[in-house]
């Protein structure tokens, strides 16, 4: 990766933390924590990987990416208003009674969302049937999940993990985003769902552990998933919730709460100052 | 006597028949393709016949998941099992974003038989007409099944079917049978009483309606086969006609075709209204005749409560 793609890939991730920060702090609710924890892959797939075209949201070839962790909503927005799916000014109007862009994803009414989700564990099955469908129609176009570590707790997970494998999706890729916090606390505390990459390597998967604020690692392991045939993908992304963020990194509280004024300025300045920084 | 044919048997055949017809039909089971006979289209289309193994909520939005890339999936497991098991999960994935998804849910009702309990499904009528903009069907019998299936595959949106387990009785002739997607079938007229049910029931009213008659009454039969959309023109208009109704379903009479024919009559015909159902239990083991008897779902008791819903009109 050149120094130039990745200087315009973190002033992406960067304009994502923001927008997520705004969406959050207008709603006065929201999920920032695990929001801003996925905004460097987001950046990078909607950037570099998915073939998708916000003038035709709904053309049938399009790579699919489903955000199996709905709850970080803002998230997906931002990236999608980055790309030109939906008007930036309306991220406002996140989880607003007269806004389209619900508290969690909805399919119908958000150009470029790709699966209504929210309810953990339903995301990635649906992702799964996609990616059959693709096998089905013979169509080349390639699905990609969000999973949060929390989720994994769903058994739902593991059931989508075992079809996945059994009918050799190598078309899907899956993200869990492992920044080690859930609502409750920690996961290890909570529901300690490590050793997540065993747990999907006995399931059939072909597993890659990376740094997921680095986009080098995550340029590699992407391109690995896409070379992987006769099994589907799984990639761990060791995260800090909150990134970017000083007073919310690695703070379970982050996770659905909104900044208020004082700290919003305050997060919005940070990201400034680090969106001056990319070109110091 | 009649031909006999469950409606699962039906349901297994029509899928087998409509593959070749739509190329865009596919097929996902959870381990049960034997008993909810989707084996026999596995049979004619293996490469569109997806078993999911005993994983039903996986398999629901998995069929969400397909149905998004323009194929139609019916996804089939026991009512139980789907309406009950994978409710969260057909509301979430497939009702709330209104996807073109078929469930098709064999083994509902008492008639289950010898398995029991666990596996009699007597909510999912009441579960299933909850979600928003769910197409709820129960087929009276084997050419209305086929029917419904092909109205199914033709209909855009959510579609919830239930069939039956055990053999029942061929009504309708498959060469002339017209089905409509919450149109109600005029089985019978009559002037006295209505009778409105779906599924089994169909049939057995048919029974009640004969000894009925050997009291001189004059029942209309009823088949209700969609319970969502309900056929309220029709309802209401033989409400006003007969002006006393009884229902008959194979589910608690809580929340099902009773609950939503009441609903239909209270506010605009509201006359007498009896419900005949398994009435707020579970159900339990047996051969299908008497376990019909043990719960009321027969003739005998149909009748009885048209003589009572008569009894109580103003």
């Amino acid at each position: 990766m050149t120094t130039e793609k990745k200087k315009e890939l973190m002033r992406l991730a960067t304009h994502i933390r923001m927008d997520i920060l705004t969406e959050v702090y207008s709603a006065n609710s929201g999920h920032p924590g695990g929001s801003l924890s996925i905004a460097d892959t987001l950046a990078y797939l909607y950037s570099e990987v998915l073939r998708v075209d916000p003038e035709k949201p709904a053309c049938p070839d399009r790579d699919r990416f489903v955000l199996s962790k709905g709850h970080t909503a803002p998230a997906l927005y931002a990236v999608l208003a980055e790309r030109g799916f939906i008007p930036k000014e309306d991220l406002t109007g996140f989880r607003n009674i007269n806004s389209y862009l619900q508290g969690h994803p909805d399919m119908k009414h958000t150009p470029g969302c790709d699966m209504t989700s929210g309810s953990l564990g339903l995301g990635i099955s649906a992702a799964a049937g996609m990616a059959l469908g693709a096998k089905i129609q013979g169509k080349d176009f390639r699905v990609y999940a969000m999973l949060g570590d929390g989720e994994l707790a769903e058994g739902q997970v593991w059931e989508a993990s075992m079809f996945s494998a059994h009918y050799k999706l190598d078309n899907l890729c899956a993200f869990v985003d492992w920044n080690g916090l859930q609502i409750d606390g920690r996961i290890v505390d909570v529901m300690n769902s490590t050793p997540i990459d065993k747990k999907f390597r006995a399931f059939g998967w072909y597993v890659q552990v990376i740094n997921g604020h680095d986009f080098d690692e995550i340029e590699k392991a992407v391109g690995k998933a896409k070379k992987t045939k006769g099994k589907p993908s799984v990639i761990i992304l060791k995260t800090v919730k909150g990134k970017g963020v000083s007073y919310m990194e690695d703070k379970a509280s982050w996770h659905g709460a909104a900044p208020n004024e004082e700290q919003y300025k305050l997060g919005m300045a940070e990201l400034n100052a680090a969106l001056e920084a990319i070109d110091a | 006597m009649a031909d006999k044919k469950a409606t699962r048997e039906a349901y297994g055949e029509a899928l087998a028949e409509f593959g070749a017809k739509y190329d865009k039909l596919v097929v996902l089971d959870a381990d049960l393709a034997g008993a909810t006979k989707t084996a026999t289209f596995k049979k004619a289309f293996p490469e569109r016949h997806f078993d999911c193994g005993i994983a039903e909520g996986n398999m629901v939005s998995a069929a969400a998941g397909l149905s998004t890339t323009g194929l139609i999936p019916f996804a089939s497991s026991f009512a139980m099992f789907l309406a009950g098991r994978a409710f969260e999960q057909i509301r979430n994935s497939i009702g709330y974003p209104h996807l073109n998804v078929k469930l098709g849910a064999t083994h509902g009702g008492i008639t289950v038989g010898e398995d029991g309990a666990t596996h009699q499904c007597l909510e999912d009528f009441s579960v299933m007409r909850t979600i928003p903009g769910m197409t709820v069907i129960c087929p009276a019998d084997a050419t209305e099944t086929r029917a419904a299936v092909e109205a199914a595959i033709n209909f855009v949106g959510p579609v919830y079917l239930r069939f039956g387990r055990a053999a029942t009785p061929v009504l309708f002739d498959k060469e002339t049978y017209k089905f409509e997607i919450g149109k109600g079938v005029v089985m019978a007229d009559g002037a006295d009483v209505t009778i409105a049910a779906n599924g089994y029931m169909v049939d057995i009213a048919l029974q009640a309606r004969e000894l009925l008659k050997n009291d001189g009454i004059d029942a209309a039969v009823l088949n209700i086969h969609t319970i969502k959309p309900l056929d309220n023109e029709l309802i209401l208009s033989y409400a006003n006609k007969t002006g006393a109704i009884v229902t008959a379903e194979e589910h608690n009479i809580i929340g099902g075709l009773g609950s939503a024919v009441c609903e239909a009559v209270c506010a605009v015909a509201p006359v007498p209204v009896l419900r005949v159902g398994v009435n707020d239990q579970f159900g339990r083991s047996g051969k299908v005749p008497p376990l019909l008897e043990y719960y009321g779902l027969t003739a005998a008791n149909i009748a009885e409560n048209c003589k009572k819903a008569i009894s109580l009109k103003k």
